[in-house]
């Protein structure tokens, strides 16, 4: 599909909320067990140690990343800041940037 | 405006407003829980955390905020989707259904949660 930028910034914004509301189910079930007591608290640092999962999380983190980003642009537009088509694509790009910049940041930390 | 009974607050401007203020709130609440996991935690100082009166009270408010927030955001990605439009005219059962699937899971979210931070 050839859309502008923005379309597909709009589209990934849903795409990672949707997904979020599925990570939520992981990140319940991660703070029950760590706070359930110190066995279980370290059961599952050893279960997240699992490459698969490592994988898991550094994709519902990078969801929520982006999620974020692209949620806080849409609150400065809605403000009335940024509303031209330039200004738009401006946008798009910083978020994008700042988003890979903060994956790559949090994959180096899960890992 | 946005009339429907499936709507959150059967407006469009009111559900609009939830989303934002439900953002924030939830900005609020993983920035400081990720600041928190990055600066490093162990079980004692976890357990610590999630003991403090505050700390249970901001995270069931990002956990009712997190419940509005889906319901709002989901009801806006279903309303666009499965449609008669889109889907024939299933479109209306089969939004229907979406709409109560993600209802079940919404509140068993917020049981769960509140279990865990209130160790009921
Ligand atoms: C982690 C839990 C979260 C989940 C499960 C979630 C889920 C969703 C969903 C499903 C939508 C609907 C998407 C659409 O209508 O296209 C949405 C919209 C939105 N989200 Fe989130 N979100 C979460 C966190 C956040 C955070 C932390 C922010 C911070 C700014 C945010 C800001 C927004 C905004 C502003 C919208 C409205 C977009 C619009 O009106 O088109 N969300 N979210």
């Amino acid at each position: 599909m050839r859309l502008p930028v923005t379309a597909w910034a709009s589209i990934t914004h849903r795409a990672t909320g949707v997904f979020l509301f599925a990570g939520i189910a992981l990140m319940l079930w991660a703070l029950d067990g760590s706070l359930a007591d110190p066995a279980g608290f370290n059961a599952l640092e050893e279960t997240l140690a699992h490459p698969l999962l490592k994988l898991v999380i550094w994709a519902v983190v990078s969801a929520l990343i982006y999620h974020a980003l692209a949620g806080i642009k849409h609150l400065v537009m809605d403000m009335g800041f940024g509303e031209t088509m330039a200004a738009g694509i401006l946008g798009v790009r910083v978020v994008w940037a700042l988003a890979a910049v903060l994956i790559v940041f949090a994959g180096i930390w899960i890992w | 405006m946005v009339t429907s009974v499936t709507s959150l607050g059967r407006s469009g401007l009111y559900d609009w407003f939830v989303q934002r203020a439900s953002a924030l709130i939830l900005l609020a609440y993983f920035l400081f829980l990720g600041w928190t996991l990055v600066a490093g935690v162990d079980y004692a100082s976890w357990k610590a955390l999630f003991s403090q009166t505050w700390m249970r009270v901001f995270s069931l408010l990002a956990l009712v905020s997190l419940c509005a927030h889906a319901w709002v955001g989901l009801w806006t990605v279903f309303t666009d989707y499965l449609t008669e439009r889109m889907l024939g005219s299933a479109g209306g059962i089969v939004r229907l259904l979406a709409e109560a699937i993600s209802a079940l899971v919404i509140f068993t979210y917020l049981v769960w949660g509140i279990q865990i931070l209130w160790g009921l």
